[in-house]
């Protein structure tokens, strides 16, 4: 029989992050992380400008993905010098910040997969950081969203792209459900979107070649679900080959549309095709591949396999290295943070913290905008449930993370926007039509369970218009204009004028909200140390820093003026009581002018109003006195002690804080002290009057004790102190002396 | 400022002429000359193989939705016998697409290496 473990375990085993699963490695499998004995030494001979060995295989036993490496993507005029590099020297040119990134540029370009998979492994965590913040291409850090719903609502995701846009997020991807909803999807996105912000990218993730054609209508402006896998087995049960992948990618760039490749640990270890390789060496493969089809970016960091990585050691630095090697391969980085790899908060939030530090071109590859129930990608690790974590770790931090806060109006105005655009247009161009009832519902709705029903008929219908008659940006664009949607309208029209530009199609490009273009050109990544590289502008410093949470003295004074009452009224200058049953009852000084209402949300006058009928209980008299030349409770407490009959006094601070006092002690002794302000009751403050009742008589009674809570209470009430201590200082005067107040 | 695929300057695509529905699809295209020029900002930072895809893709423009939906279907694995990849290859070259040519050719013999023909 085998014991039941001991109750500490059993309660650990009840904790979140074992929910998790956690696998030893097994290298056959692929279940490993860095390198795995199957991984092949780095190697690479050239023959008359022809590469005839890669990575210790012969050129007759290329697979597919070796033979297109081999033949475009390798720089064979450095190729020499890059291979010859001893992988301690290499690593350290990433970190080093001395060194340009130019540099390390131009020598990975000679690199081979297993070369880079090599040097990338050699570096520890903060190294990695370093290497992200010096080798991304983009100097200003971005963020992309997932914006999609269970019922493929065309007003909801209206109302929700628009939201994601209004928080910043400059690429926004949909999917769907149900793939013939599609196009209904990614007109949708895009109108709520061209609400939200100028020049927020649009895509619609779906199987290639529907992806494609909505591509190549223009009613989406970039794409992404162009998958690599690390083994040529794989690779063909995804139904592609280089080849394929590369005529793809030159097809999206003929039609002026932004694209990147998608790969990631895990993908093979998943379809049982990872041949042994460790998942680092394999994606060395993917992103050698992105770059020899000229694809501009890559999404990778585990993405759907994230949670795979994460199974095993050193899983998570994994994922990371992976963006790393796609910098170093002076590619876009849509570094993953996409699928939620665990359901420990803090194992998901150590995930994401050194890339959000470090700063990515996008650091999310999918922040899901919307609630977890509604993301169709599947739960993302950060999710409409976090959007306000996000912006405090910016906050705290001081970093970009590419959010910004939005006021409720704000996102109100902009959602009831994104509806109506939405019904006029699908109403324009006999798409479908909507309720009143309904558009309301898409505004206030958190989620698609708080719709008011979506008819999901009509929505096949609509998409099927919209592909039958071959609509496409310019008739939404003018279906906007015509029904008074004039700024989206020219947002929209906007988007599909930049591709007549192109400039947009380079390594790593955003539109700003002047529809500039930020890119590896443009906008180039020049760190060489502290004082170089990103720096929020001032205007978006202010964005981090200003979130709607945040309160000042002002906001509270306000707060307080709100109860103002004139129950305590000044009578005159405090004299010394004589009753042996009396008691003073101290109060901080701005008690009566600017401080009305204590932390635990109890008002001031009702927390008198129970002190004294705790000590009429005990059937004593009470006095109430301001004590207006200290903020200190222990002094406020004492003064009251000294001007009572008993000897016996009660301080009470505006905030709540309160203790009972004797003449003879020292101040900052006390009989019994409540420092818990915001966990205080009525009872309690009663309690405490008849205590301080039976100590002016003589008695010992039980000391009260300050209730325990386990939560976060000083994060909750501390800017509140600081504010409500900033309003009684300005009351105190060292020069004044205690005044008596009455209390009716 | 580029030219739109239709010649029409890019200034000249304003909300007042999608208005007038003087706006077609071939005036929000990129053009291939554009393409060339994207393509040479693309070698000036480090990226021959993204001036390499630019230039496939100006090849590519004058290709239509379709013809283009195909060509990917073609190449994708075990569609396409080795002669119908030639064919494909003789006809891009042919239609003034070397580049692209180049890579059907490419594709072709490493599909017959790998067993991916049809």
């Amino acid at each position: 029989m085998v014991d039941e473990p001991v109750g500490r375990i059993r309660f650990m085993d009840e904790q979140r992050v074992n929910l998790d699963g956690f696998a030893r490695e097994d290298p056959a499998l692929g279940l490993v992380a860095l390198h795995s004995p199957a991984d092949p030494e780095p190697s690479l001979r050239v023959v008359d400008g022809v590469v005839v060995e890669l990575d210790g295989k012969a050129r007759d036993a290329f697979d597919t993905i070796d033979s297109y490496v081999a033949a475009h993507g390798i720089d064979l005029s450095v190729a020499e010098e890059a291979m010859a590099l001893g992988e301690v020297v290499a690593a350290r040119l990433f970190v080093d910040p001395a060194v340009p990134r130019g540099e390390v540029i131009r020598l990975v370009a000679g690199m081979t997969p297993a070369k880079l998979a090599r040097v990338v492994m050699l570096l520890r965590p903060p190294e990695l950081m370093m290497a992200m913040t010096k080798l991304r291409a983009r100097r200003t850090p971005s963020n992309q969203a997932h914006v999609t719903n269970l019922l493929d609502d065309p007003l909801l995701l209206a109302a929700d792209a628009a939201t994601a846009a209004a928080y910043g997020f400059r690429e926004l991807e949909t999917t769907v459900p149900v793939l013939a909803d599609a196009p209904s999807n990614a007109v949708a996105v895009t109108i709520g979107a061209a609400v939200g912000a100028p020049g927020v990218l649009v895509q619609c993730a779906v199987e290639e070649a529907m992806e494609l054609e909505m591509g190549l209508r223009g009613l989406v402006s970039y794409a992404e679900t162009v998958s690599l896998y690390g083994t040529e087995s794989v690779f063909v049960d995804g139904d592609d080959t280089p080849w394929s992948k590369a005529l793809l990618t030159s097809g999206y760039a003929s039609r002026g549309i932004k694209m990147r490749v998608s790969s990631g640990a895990g993908a093979e270890v998943l379809m049982a095709g990872a041949e042994g390789r460790s998942m680092l060496y394999l994606e060395s493969r993917c992103v050698s591949l992105a770059r020899a089809i000229g694809a501009q970016g890559v999404q990778n960091g585990g993405i759907d396999g994230a949670s795979v990585a994460a199974s095993v050691p050193r899983g998570v630095r994994e994922l990371m290295a992976e963006n790393v090697m796609v910098m170093a391969r002076n590619l876009e980085s849509c570094s993953g943070n996409d699928a939620l790899m665990s359901e420990s908060h803090v194992r998901r939030t150590s995930r994401t913290l050194p890339i959000l530090l470090a700063g990515s071109d996008y650091i999310c590859s999918g922040f899901g905008s919307v609630r977890r129930y509604d993301n169709m990608f599947g739960p993302s690790n950060w999710n409409a449930e976090d959007i306000d974590d996000w912006l405090a770790l910016q906050r705290d931090w001081g970093v970009d993370g590419g959010l910004r806060t939005a006021s409720a109006d704000t996102v109100r105005d902009l959602r009831r926007q994104a509806v109506e655009a939405v019904r006029d247009v699908y109403r324009a161009l006999g798409l479908g039509d909507f309720t009143d009832e309904q558009l309301a519902a898409a505004v206030d709705a958190a989620g698609s369970m708080d719709l008011a029903g979506t008819d999901a008929l009509a929505v096949l219908a609509a998409a099927q218009t919209i592909r039958g008659a071959g609509l496409t940006a310019l008739d939404v664009a003018r279906a906007l204009h015509e029904t008074g949607h004039d700024e989206a309208a020219r947002r929209v029209l906007d988007m599909a004028v930049a591709r007549v530009h192109g400039d947009h199609l380079q390594t790593a490009a955003i539109f700003d909200e002047d529809m500039r273009v930020l890119s590896l050109v443009t906008d180039p990544n020049e760190y060489a140390g502290p004082g170089t590289g990103y720096e929020p502008a001032p205007r978006r410093q202010a964005e981090i820093d200003d979130i709607r949470q945040a309160r000042g003295v002002a906001d509270l004074r306000r707060t307080q003026a709100a109860d103002r009452t004139d129950k305590l009224q000044k009578t005159g200058n405090a004299g010394f009581g004589t009753d042996p049953r009396e008691v003073v009852i101290g109060v901080s000084p701005g008690v009566g002018r600017t401080v009305w209402r204590t932390l635990s949300g109890l008002l001031v006058q009702d927390v008198l109003q129970e002190l004294l009928d705790g000590l009429e209980e005990e059937g004593c008299l009470a006095r109430i006195v301001r004590v207006n030349s200290t903020i200190d409770l222990g002094m406020v407490g004492l003064t009251a002690a000294r001007l009572a009959g008993s000897g016996i006094g009660i301080g009470l601070q505006g905030k709540g804080t309160a203790l009972i006092h004797r003449r003879d002690l020292p101040p900052l002794a006390n009989l019994e002290l409540y420092s818990m302000a915001p966990t205080l009751t009525a009872e309690m403050y009663r309690a405490l009057g008849a205590n301080a009742g039976r100590h002016a008589k003589g008695a010992t009674p039980v000391p009260v004790r300050n209730p325990y809570t386990e939560e976060a209470i000083e994060a909750r009430y501390h800017t509140s102190v600081i504010a409500l201590v900033a309003l009684e200082r300005d009351c105190a005067d060292p020069e004044a002396a205690p005044e008596e107040l009455s209390f009716r | 400022m580029s030219n739109a695929y239709s010649g029409k300057p890019a200034a000249e695509l304003t909300i007042d002429a999608l208005v007038r529905d003087e706006l077609a699809a071939d005036d929000v295209r990129i053009h291939p000359d554009t393409l060339e020029a994207q393509a040479r900002v693309a070698e000036r930072h480090g990226n021959p193989q993204l001036a390499e895809n630019f230039r496939r893709a100006a090849e590519l423009t004058r290709f239509g939705e379709a013809e283009i939906l195909a060509l990917y279907e073609a190449l994708r694995p075990r569609r396409s016998t080795a002669g119908e990849l030639a064919a494909l290859a003789a006809d891009l070259a042919a239609r003034d697409a070397p580049r692209c040519a180049a890579l059907v050719r490419e594709a072709a013999a490493a599909y017959a290496r790998r067993g991916l023909l049809r």
